[in-house]
């Protein structure tokens, strides 16, 4: 069984925002990358699928830039058989570009299953795992918070608006993942070590144009300051008159 | 023609809100690009909802009803709602940003090989050329794009948008194709008793590690059960999630929920730059913690300074107050 997780490299959650002098995009100068948060979840639940079939191969897969090796290879130190980075330098924010650019790459390097992440925390698109499937006649669930293969078929649970939803789908299928489903696993020294003999390889992205272009990047209004009302029990009374009278938020 | 597609959700045979408010926004685009607004929904034995979506606003409906679609697959149903788009000259295919839609419109954008945009907040439409805005690094900043591809697709975020009203559509019947389908929906277990989805709450009152332990939240559910049934839910920090005390669908927060609401308490919460990226457009917040700096006190509307688990209490005998007085 080939299992494929799709990995992005973005910055890392505390980075806080600077748009670049274009207007368009963010400074990425002091800005440190990690591997997206959820996709180390799809990571973990490929290696976990592997184990459970006792068989197969787990390969990590990213379209960006070369410097994504770093991730890739932490990657391969938690357990991946295999990287691949597909090249870009461009920042790719435009979702149908990065589904059809993986799945070409899948047409030629085909997998069963496709796990990512529910969403990558830069562009926040949500959107790759049902794209992917529908390029290649693939099932899908997305945002899985329990997964069990059996026979070839994949039973799912999802969290929907006030409810759980239980999903069957069968293989082969695009899954994206979501906080909850597994706790991931770090690299350890014998990994890390084993990391730097595993293969990783690069290509250039065989990317799309995009379908649509950036007008602008611009941060959120700031925040009118706020006010400490008081301390401790005393404060209460002041506290109901502000949300009353002044915010109306009660 | 230059039709605008809204993409509905009906669950349990009754229409989903957020689907009128996907009406709103694409009887604007509509208007620029001269286009009629078509709605689509799938089920079975959905004519109350059809009917509503005709009364509120889609010139035309078309229902995708029948035994097989009495169950959300979404192949199956992206497959049929792709040939409707096309045989009604959709120019722009909208959905609501809910779980459905999030699982839906992506397959139909691949289906049609065109792109998508996701969590919109705003649409437009100039020159004959759509375009959106969206938050984008957990609402960390915002994008505007402009579509450069057709037909241009866009899941459209929930309370951002009013519903729309009034109308007389048409309403049209297609039969539900049956045939293999890759994924479908077996069971939908309820979330226990009748809790205030996260996301759709008037009041969020969060949590944090300041609480201690996991028997303390229920100080955090008093408070939110004070403002009476169906207005308040309970949010966490990843800290807690974490630690196992409350479940992660509750997480506010980057890699969490991102809530909007028009009141949000913070109460033992730091105010880490992740948490703060799911709560900072709440349109008040007000923060509890016993460290004047803590970072939350920047982005709260109103702080107490002071041990939450004196605070709290005397908040909730007088939120209990002002709500009986009403
Ligand atoms: C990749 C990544 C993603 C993340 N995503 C999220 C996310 O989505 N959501 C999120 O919340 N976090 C997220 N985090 C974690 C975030 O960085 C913080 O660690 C977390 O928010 C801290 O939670 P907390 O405020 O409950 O705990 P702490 O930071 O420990 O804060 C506890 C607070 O409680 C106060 N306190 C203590 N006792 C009392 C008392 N008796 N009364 C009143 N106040 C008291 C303290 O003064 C303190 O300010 C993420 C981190 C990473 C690395
Ligand atoms: N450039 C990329 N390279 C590899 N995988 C990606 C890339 N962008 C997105 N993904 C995967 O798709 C998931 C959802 O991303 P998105 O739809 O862009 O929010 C991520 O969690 C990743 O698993």
């Amino acid at each position: 069984m080939d299992i494929v997780v799709c990995i992005k490299r973005v910055p890392a959650t505390d980075t806080a925002i600077k748009i670049a002098a274009d207007g368009k995009s963010i400074e990425t100068n002091g800005v440190s990358f990690e591997m997206n948060a959820y996709d180390e979840f799809a990571l973990e639940q490929a290696l976990l699928i592997k184990e459970q079939l006792g068989e197969g191969t787990v390969t990590a897969l990213t379209i960006g830039p070369s410097l994504a090796q770093k991730v890739m290879r932490d990657a391969l130190a938690r357990g991946a058989d295999k990287a691949v980075v597909l090249t870009t330098d461009e920042w790719i924010y435009d979702g149908a570009q990065v589904a059809q650019a993986l799945a070409t790459y899948l047409q030629a390097n085909p997998a069963q299953i496709v796990l990512c992440g529910k969403q990558a925390v830069d562009s926040d698109n949500n959107q790759l795992a049902g794209n992917l499937a529908a390029r290649l006649g693939f099932g899908c669930v997305t945002e899985v918070t329990k997964l069990e293969l059996a026979d070839g078929t994949f039973t799912a649970e999802r969290d929907i608006e006030g409810a759980r939803e239980v999903v069957t789908c069968k293989t082969p299928a695009v899954i994206s993942c979501n906080k909850g489903l597994n706790q991931p696993r770090y690299a350890n020294l014998k990994g890390i070590m084993k990391a730097k003999k595993k293969p990783l390889e690069e290509a250039a992205a065989d990317l799309p144009a995009a379908a649509m272009e950036i007008v602008s990047l611009e941060l959120p209004p700031a925040r009118a300051d706020g006010r400490i009302i008081g301390e401790g029990v005393d404060a209460v009374p002041a506290l109901i008159e502000a949300l009353r009278n002044e915010a109306k938020a009660i | 023609m230059s039709n605008i597609i809204v993409i509905a959700e009906v669950r349990g045979g009754s229409l989903k809100r957020p689907s009128l408010e996907v009406i709103t926004a694409a009887k604007q685009l509509a208007s620029a690009s001269g286009g009629q607004v078509v709605a689509i929904a799938c089920g079975n034995g959905i004519d109350a909802a059809t009917a509503e979506l005709a009364a509120g606003g889609a010139a035309k409906v078309i229902a995708i009803d029948g035994p097989s679609f009495t169950e959300y697959s979404g192949d199956a149903w992206a497959k049929a709602i792709v040939e409707q788009v096309k045989a009604n000259d959709g120019t722009a295919v909208l959905m609501a940003h809910t779980a459905m839609g999030k699982d839906l419109l992506p397959r139909v954008s691949g289906l049609l090989d065109t792109g998508i945009i996701t969590d919109v907040i705003e649409v437009s439409c100039e020159g004959g050329a759509y375009g959106a805005k969206k938050p984008v690094f957990a609402g960390k900043a915002t994008m505007t794009v402009k579509a450069t591809k057709s037909p241009f697709c866009a899941t459209i975020r929930p309370n951002n948008f009013e519903a729309s009203t009034g109308g007389s559509g048409e309403v049209s019947k297609v039969d539900a194709p049956s045939g293999d389908l890759l994924s479908v929906v077996k069971e939908i277990i309820a979330a226990g008793g009748d809790k205030t989805p996260l996301a759709e709450a008037k009041v969020v009152v969060a949590g944090g590690r300041g609480l201690k332990e996991a028997d303390n939240f229920k100080l955090i559910e008093d408070l939110a059960a004070a403002f009476g049934p169906g207005v308040a839910a309970v949010g966490a920090s990843r800290a807690v999630c974490d630690a196992g005390w409350r479940p992660h669908s509750e997480q506010v927060g980057q890699t969490g929920k991102v809530v909007s609401p028009p009141l949000y308490f913070a109460i033992g919460i730091s105010g880490a730059i992740q948490h703060l990226a799911g709560m900072r457009t709440a349109r008040t917040i007000v923060a509890i913690n016993k460290d004047a700096d803590a970072p939350i006190f920047k982005v709260a509307d109103y702080g107490i300074v002071g041990d939450a688990f004196e605070v709290v209490p005397a908040l909730i005998k007088a939120i209990e107050e002002v709500v009986a007085n009403r």
